[in-house]
């Protein structure tokens, strides 16, 4: 689903320039739950970015769903988020103004879907995470694993490929972060892959297969007990 | 292409972000406001320079006598300067010419009219039938001083629309006669006058019938003339001095005597007239455009701003797979819209304020104050524009910072 070859990135600072991923070799299965450990400054952040289209990178190949990307021009990018990816962020990034329906409804309503096929679609996806009563609450009302929920919901609605999440459970209690990784787990299991950015080693241990980051390389990449029990 | 669910989406954005909405379409609504208030207002003073210097023909020459301030050729100063009908004779042969109308004119102030009931007092000018295109009479009913009148010394008059008003109401006038002083006239015609009310206060009789009224003599108060109007205002100007100059002559009056003649020529008061114009034209312009500048930054502002302040929630949409073209039509159409909306609104408030003002600020000069249409609506457009391209600029920017720049913008 995922194939990363001798991938390099480095972010300009000034003159210098800032070399975060020093050729990464990684290949993630369809329906894999993998985690990448790292701590802050690793490169896990820019590999999540780069993976997710959200930015480019400057050697290497990446492919995603066996499609090579390469000279990807905005458009074409926000094209193939919206068809093959989903995100959850730590912050959550719902839109304020709108409801928790009409937050998740909104990746539908850029692949040009009509209004009422959008609010049934998102409606069920509300309710697969189980806050379908909360469908009519501003993100300002709803608890933090509420939001989360609607973040997994609006990344799942487009029925992506891939469902990148940046430290999901970075802003949540631990009592929270367990359910939302359970979710998480319930969505892998159901065949999608699923994509953990996370810092905290009981998160990462939740997942089936864990790949730990250090200054740009990858130091282990290793399945976890869990997939074995499984 | 027309796209509900585009509108939709802005609709229920708009609705949200109520504050937003509202300074960005204030500001452009209080901009056309002031725009259509201030021109309005600059074209009621221009209205009220039209009105007060319009009103007499404007290649016109009239010539009024006083006394000499100066002694001249053994004739002491303080001499009373009187025409007489042989000046009349002098100057019609003299400048035959270069007069188009000429009319001598004996004038009474303060003449009570008395009709029936009814009576007031009024300006009285005994004229001839060349006093018309002179005073720029319009005739509503009837007719004005014909050379027959003169001839015959006859008891007629011609009088004033508000004459009419004041004596007779809405009746008909024509055929009724009107007491003047005791001496009973024939109403023969009623006439308008651009000149307004003071203009349409007089009343005309013929010449000859005026001199004959109190004495028997040759005596008479003023000429009144038009120039050929093919004569430049200069070459004008030359043929007034020149008048001037004869006439002194004749009379004996010192040449740089200033008080015993007094010869208005318009041509003189036009040109100032003109220029005040153009310089008040100027200022209302200037105005105009001020406003329109300091409208145009203000728009310019807000929309910068708001696209700031949006910057994370753009973030969010080009992850959710917003391509740039939508993030920039998006953000056109709620600006296109906005200051469209309230820039008519702020028209409207604007016209119907003019209107409401009226004739009430007529005491400070300010005469039916009022915008051309166009003016007003280009003015909309150019704000529309204005608030469509500061609207652009950001949301251009904006759809080009990566998503995850934008994500990380808190």
């Amino acid at each position: 689903m995922i194939k990363i070859e001798k991938l390099h990135k480095s972010y300009p600072i000034g003159k210098d320039s800032l070399h975060v991923l020093k050729g990464l070799d990684l290949h993630i299965k369809e329906g894999e739950f993998v985690s990448i450990m790292g701590s802050s400054g690793s490169g896990k952040s820019t590999l999540l970015n780069i993976v997710g289209l959200l930015d480019g990178h400057d050697e290497g190949k990446y492919y995603l769903n066996g499609q090579l990307i390469e000279n990807l021009d905005e458009k074409k990018a926000a094209i193939l988020r919206n068809k093959f990816l989903g995100f959850v962020f730590q912050s959550f990034n719902l839109i304020t103004y709108k409801t928790a329906l009409e937050n998740v409804a909104l990746p539908l309503y850029y692949q040009g879907m009509g209004r009422k096929e959008r609010q049934v679609i998102a409606l069920k996806y509300l309710d697969k995470v189980g806050i379908k009563e909360r469908a009519d609450h501003l993100p300002s009302e709803l608890s933090g694993g509420e939001k989360q929920r609607v973040a997994i919901a609006r990344a799942l609605v487009t029925n992506p490929k891939v469902v990148l999440a940046d430290e999901p459970t970075g802003a949540l209690d631990s009592t929270t972060s367990g359910s939302v990784m359970e979710l998480l787990k319930e969505i892998s299991r159901e065949g999608m892959t699923v994509f953990v950015i996370t810092h905290e080693e009981d998160i990462a241990a939740g997942t089936d297969r864990i790949v730990r980051l250090r200054d740009g390389v990858i130091t282990s990449d290793e399945k976890t007990k869990q997939k074995v029990n499984a | 292409m027309f796209n509900l669910d585009r509108w939709i989406e802005m609709f229920q954005t708009l609705s949200k972000n109520k504050l937003r909405t509202v300074l960005s379409g204030f500001t452009i609504a209080f901009a056309i406001l002031l725009f259509t208030l201030l021109f309005g207002i600059g074209n009621g003073l221009k209205h009220t320079f039209e009105r007060d210097f319009a009103g007499n023909a404007q290649n016109s020459i009239y010539i009024n006598s006083g006394r000499t301030t100066k002694p001249y050729k053994g004739l002491q100063s303080g001499r009373k300067i009187q025409f007489r009908n042989d000046d009349t004779k002098f100057l019609n042969e003299k400048f035959e010419e270069e007069i188009q109308f000429f009319s001598p004119s004996i004038e009474r102030f303060n003449v009570q009219a008395i009709y029936k009931g009814e009576q007031n007092r009024y300006w009285v000018g005994g004229v001839y039938p060349d006093y018309q295109p002179l005073e720029e009479a319009v005739i509503q009913d009837g007719r004005f001083i014909s050379v027959l009148d003169v001839k015959q010394r006859a008891k007629v008059i011609t009088i004033g629309r508000l004459v009419k008003k004041d004596l007779f109401g809405n009746k008909n006038a024509i055929g009724k006669n009107i007491s003047l002083d005791g001496i009973s006239y024939r109403v023969i015609g009623v006439f308008t006058d651009p000149g307004g009310d003071n203009d349409e206060r007089k009343i005309f009789t013929p010449f000859t019938t005026a001199q004959g009224m109190y004495s028997e003599n040759d005596e008479l108060d003023y000429f009144g003339l038009t120039y050929n109007p093919k004569l430049k205002v200069d070459q004008a100007l030359v043929f007034s001095n020149l008048l001037t100059k004869i006439l002194k002559e004749k009379h004996n009056i010192d040449p740089r005597d200033q008080g015993a003649l007094r010869v208005y020529n318009f041509a003189e008061g036009a040109k100032g007239v003109q220029q005040f114009m153009m310089v008040l034209n100027v200022i209302i312009l200037f105005i105009g455009i001020g406003t329109l500048v300091a409208g145009i930054i203000g728009i310019s502002n807000i929309m910068v701003y708001i696209v700031k302040e949006r910057t994370k929630e753009l973030g969010i949409r080009k992850a959710l797979g917003a391509t740039p073209s939508s993030i920039i039509g998006m953000i056109m159409l709620e600006s296109i819209f906005v200051t469209a909306l309230a820039g008519y609104l702020g028209l409207l408030i604007g016209v119907f304020s003019l209107k409401a003002i009226g004739s009430g600020l007529e005491e400070y000069f300010i005469l039916n104050p009022s915008v051309e249409q166009y003016v007003v609506v280009g003015a909309t457009i150019i704000l529309v524009i204005a608030g469509t391209i500061a609207g652009y600029i950001p949301a251009k920017r904006a759809s080009r910072i990566k998503p995850i720049v934008a994500l990380n913008d808190e």
